[in-house]
């Protein structure tokens, strides 16, 4: 019987989701051994005519990571999507949108001010901008369209499963692959990781005061965590009691806390406005009911970014998704 | 969620957003204990008061989920109104306290989506104050007419 096949992709990404595969190390042997890698750009000399030629469904599973904000990424998992019997969103960014997806507070115009003309490194005195379209004297050259918005994976095409993190875990890679191989298919539209939240299953869990109060915002830069106790009750903000578990407390281990990567935990519509919601709820003082609005705001903050702290894996794929866009814009 | 789809399904239909006469759409998130009551208060007091906000009964200031007010706003709302005891007299002790805290911490996010944070109020008004009901009410909804319509509707590309 011929090996299913199967392909990576990636889209508005940093590297690292390709970086993780590698991670599996002699792991990838037993990958390569039960299926027939036919397309992955990062390492193997495959181009789109090759994806062109494949049958509709041919290849078993297509890995996709990296967020949609380019018309290149979208013609290029839409053709994947034809191919394959399979999607999975691999990686936070395919997953919500990711880290890129934080561009969603800006528009596309603002983004190329910033980095083609204003920002201090860059020497642009005609206010050249990348074009679409571009005659020379040799013909046509074209570029492809950037987007006002990043999407995530699932909001430009059909996608099967989730396989969350900044990067997914080797671990959680390899058992997705092996489940997904062995025929016996989860749910369509599952997230491949469990249900519960962080806090679930995070060693530091016990330390965590049954009436917990943050009296003070410290950030981790800040103060040398302890690394036995709960970052709430030192004050560091852990995005944990939103964040869906999986990512063997990566984070944690390493004392730093949960900035949110695996996604919502299951039932959370917008980690986001969640995220803040159980930060603000536990933080307060004594005597708050003197306290008048002004001091309730300086409190307040000290929380330096909260859209960018609470949504910052996953602004696309929030309630709102990204910042209004003015008429003049449309 | 917890919000009555059925009304504002109805009410919230934008399709009227963008006539000449702008008439704010308001949601009210008001506690049971309070303002809720001050607004009934102001109802069988026969107090006049502008009819663009739609209440929604709460048990406490603090059942607002910041994804209740989000969610208000992504599907037509101008304007977010939360009642809630005055300090010292929730009824579960420190909920108002909370929902300030939520409040300001939403405040400085909404900028950041491009929503003028006064669009979100939140006020302490008592089951015997239906007159400062209907004069936050009144207010509150021609400050929103100045700031015009939300409309937060998505860009596709
Ligand atoms: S808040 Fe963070 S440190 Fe505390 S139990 Fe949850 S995941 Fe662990
Ligand atoms: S601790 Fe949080 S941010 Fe870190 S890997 Fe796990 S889910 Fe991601
Ligand atoms: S009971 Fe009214 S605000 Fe809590």
């Amino acid at each position: 019987m011929a090996k299913p096949k199967v392909a990576f992709y990636w889209c508005a990404s940093c590297g690292g989701c390709e970086e993780t595969v590698v991670d599996l190390n002699e792991d990838i042997l037993k990958v390569t051994a039960a299926v027939d890698i036919v397309f992955w750009p990062v390492a193997l000399d495959f181009k789109r005519k090759d994806v062109e030629a494949l049958g509709k469904g041919e290849i078993a599973v297509s890995f996709i990571n990296g967020a949609i904000r380019s018309s290149e990424q979208e013609e290029m998992v839409k053709l994947l999507r034809e191919k394959s019997g399979l999607v999975v969103a691999f990686g936070s960014c395919a997953h919500l949108g990711g880290i890129v997806g934080l561009a969603n507070f800006w528009t596309k115009k603002e983004i190329f001010e910033n980095v083609y003309k204003t920002r201090y490194t860059t020497v642009n005195p005609d206010g050249v901008f990348p074009q679409e379209k571009t005659e020379t004297k040799e013909g046509t050259l074209t570029l492809p369209k950037f987007y006002d918005t990043v999407k995530t994976l699932d909001q430009t095409i059909d996608v099967d499963y989730y396989l969350p993190g900044c990067p997914p875990p080797p671990s959680l890679i390899m058992s997705a692959v092996t489940t997904i191989l062995s025929g016996k298919l989860p749910e369509k539209g599952a997230v491949l990781a469990p249900n519960k939240s962080l806090c679930d299953t995070c060693p530091r869990a016990d330390t965590k005061p049954e009436k917990l109060i943050m009296k003070e915002i410290k950030r981790p830069h800040e103060i040398m965590a302890d690394p036995n106790k709960c970052f709430l009750e030192q004050g560091i903000i852990c995005l944990g009691p939103v964040t869906r578990a999986g990512c063997e407390e990566r984070c944690i281990n390493a004392n730093m806390p949960c900035r949110g990567c695996f996604g919502p935990a299951k039932g959370i519509e917008d980690q986001g406005a969640k995220g803040l919601s159980a930060i603000a709820s536990i933080l307060g003082v004594e005597g708050e009911e003197k306290m008048t609005d002004e001091e309730a705001k300086k409190m307040i903050d000290q929380i330096v970014d909260p859209a960018g702290t609470f949504y910052r894996f996953s602004l696309p794929a929030s309630l709102l998704k990204r910042k209004k866009m003015k008429e003049e814009v449309k | 969620m917890g919000i009555n789809m059925g009304i504002c399904g109805d009410v919230l239909g934008k399709k009227d957003l963008m006539e000449k006469t702008f008439e704010p759409k308001i949601i009210c998130f008001l506690c049971n204990w309070c303002t809720y009551a001050g607004a009934d208060l102001a109802g069988t007091s026969r107090i006049q008061y502008k009819p663009n906000g739609i209440p929604i009964r709460v048990m406490c200031s603090s059942r607002v989920d910041p994804m209740h007010i989000l969610w208000a706003f992504k599907h037509g709302a101008d304007g977010v109104l939360i009642g809630g005891c005055h300090p010292g007299d929730c009824h579960y002790q420190n909920g108002n306290y909370k929902t300030r805290r939520r409040v300001f911490l939403l405040e400085k996010v909404l900028k950041d989506f491009g929503i003028e944070p006064n669009r979100l109020k939140l006020e302490w008004i008592s089951a015997s104050e239906g007159r400062k009901y209907a004069k936050v009410i009144d207010e509150f909804i021609e400050e929103i007419r100045k700031l015009g319509p939300l409309a937060m509707e998505q860009s596709e590309e």
